[in-house]
């Protein structure tokens, strides 16, 4: 009677289409990256403009290379401090997200304080967890970088456990699951959208406050100290030169997170196509 | 049976059974209940008063037992899982071991017509298709009763009559009994031996049309002048509401067939 018409499948993008794809992605932004550089050089060279206010690129990227060994290892530092506070923020986050969903009530009590909290500038604090954790450690700047990862990991996740499509909670229901059956085969599944969204803002979030923590008082080794220091020394060229090895390090670390995010979640809408 | 939500009394004297292998369609303009009374037989809510009796036992005794899948309007695949993981899933939890899964999301895979597409993610398949794994999903464990609310409602004209001709051969070829939830009265008269018409605020039965059309039916049914017969005629029970009155009561639900 039915002979089983088939509907058309979305075909994936074929390896050289997936090429294309790329440099009709990226092509642009670098052509305009590039351009965007020439331009920096040539008014700073063209208008004379003086080196303490402004270096020219080719400036600062000659001490990029020269000091690039203590740099290297700058960026390292301070880069430890950012992942430690992202993995203690992003795991109590979590950890809370779930304790929150499972229990709404207490959720409910929690979070109009949580997003308060979101809301306080976190980064004030910097100075009192140095003193708490020792100025000179690692672990007051990863107390910081914690502090600002754990909020919206801890939203974003919540808001994912609990923003399950209510047919699929009846579905685990009709099959006579229980609560812990529900959340590891559709609500955990169902955040973890939420929960890379706010990991990629909590990379950003992490290196922001290990380079702030370091600002006020920290060892030498770090690169918050030396952007601080050299700025004050008007060493302005090695300044922007830590300040490109930090973002270098924020984009990598960022990167890693996307990477893992496509890699676990393939089967999700927003890893297909173009981002 | 009484179904009573804050002051919205969604369901009242609700009292109807079905026989073992009947196909039975629930139909009525929006807030007539019809969802609810489904959810009611699912134990997915509790009445307020009354019960629902699944094969002679509670409803929620029913459930814990699994002698029932479910279809939504959405097919409510999950993302995550390929559509073989997704038709095992109800088998996963049943404890099956691996191979017996395998080999039931083979048979169910070519029973709905979608041999080859066990590795495909939901968001590759169309709407119809997405539509049938659910369901093949809802049968993988043969349970004895199939509880559908407007599967083939977002789907357009085409691919609901195709697959309303499936769900008749599948409904032939494994016995379950179906309950099955429409907006739509050709689908109800096409499909159903019986269709229960209720009318809204409270919901409640209007009356009940047997559908004596010959199977298995095909696309002749819809051009047989019977068929218009109890279209019109559902249609005129529709339209006079609840002038007719069922007794109060339980309802009680069979499901017959190969037992799960």
């Amino acid at each position: 009677m039915s002979t089983g018409v088939l509907e058309p499948v979305v075909p994936g993008p074929s390896a050289p289409g997936r090429i294309a794809g790329g440099v009709r992605q990226w092509g642009p932004a670098l052509v305009l990256a590039a351009f965007g550089l020439l331009l920096w050089e040539g008014l700073v060279q063209g208008l004379d403009v003086q080196r303490f206010l402004l270096p020219a690129p080719s400036a600062i990227a000659g001490t990029l290379w020269e000091d690039r060994s203590s740099l290297w290892s700058s960026g390292l530092y301070t880069f430890s401090e950012a992942l430690g506070g992202f993995v203690a923020g992003g795991l109590l986050g979590v950890f809370a997200a779930l304790v929150f969903a499972r229990w709404r009530g207490l959720g409910a009590a929690v979070m109009p304080l949580a997003i308060a909290a979101n809301a306080v500038p976190i980064i004030a604090f910097a100075p009192i967890t140095n003193q708490w954790f020792g100025p000179l450690e690692k672990t007051s700047k990863m107390a910081i970088a914690a502090f600002l990862v754990f909020f919206p990991v801890m939203v974003n996740t919540l808001r994912g456990l609990t923003s399950v499509d209510p047919s699929a909670i009846e579905l685990m229901r009709s099959y006579g699951a229980g609560e812990a059956q529900t959340f590891r085969r559709v609500r955990i599944p169902t955040s973890l959208p939420y929960l890379f969204t706010a990991l990629k803002i909590a990379t950003v979030l992490a290196m922001i406050g290990a380079i702030v923590g370091e600002y006020f008082l920290s060892s030498q080794e770090a690169l918050g100290f030396q952007i601080r220091n050299a700025s004050a020394l008007f060493d302005f060229e090695t300044a922007w030169a830590a300040i490109v090895v930090a973002s270098l390090f924020g984009i990598a670390f960022y990167a890693a997170v996307a990477l893992a995010e496509r890699r676990l979640m393939g089967w999700h809408h927003s890893t297909r196509g173009a981002e | 049976m009484l179904f009573a939500r804050g002051n919205v009394q969604a369901l009242a004297d609700i009292d109807l059974d079905v026989r073992p292998g009947e196909f039975v369609s629930l139909i009525g303009p929006s807030g007539c209940g019809k969802s609810t009374l489904l959810r009611v037989i699912g134990d997915l809510v509790e009445p307020t008063t009354g019960e629902a009796l699944v094969n002679g036992k509670p409803a929620r005794r029913a459930r814990l037992d699994r002698d029932y899948g479910i279809v939504f309007q959405s097919a409510v695949l999950y993302d995550w899982r390929t559509v073989a993981k997704n038709i095992s899933l109800p088998l996963e939890m049943d404890g099956w071991e691996r191979g017996r899964r395998a080999e039931r999301v083979r048979e169910m895979l070519e029973l709905v017509e979608l041999t080859g597409f066990g590795g495909h993610y939901p968001w590759q398949l169309s709407g119809g298709m997405q539509q049938r794994v659910a369901i093949a999903r809802a049968l993988a464990f043969e349970p004895a009763l199939l509880l559908m609310d407007e599967p083939f409602g977002a789907l357009d004209e085409m691919t609901r009559e195709r697959l309303n001709s499936e769900l008749l051969r599948l409904w032939s070829m494994m016995g379950a009994t179906v309950v099955f939830v429409t907006h739509s009265i050709a689908e109800a008269a096409f499909l159903s031996t019986r269709v229960v018409v209720m009318s809204p605020r409270p919901g409640r039965i209007a009356g009940i049309v047997e559908i004596d059309l010959p199977q298995p039916r095909t696309i002749d049914t819809r051009e047989d002048p019977r068929f218009f017969a109890y279209v019109t005629e559902i249609r005129e029970l529709l339209r006079r509401g609840g002038t007719s009155s069922a007794a109060p009561g339980d309802a009680a639900l069979a499901g017959g067939g190969q037992p799960g």
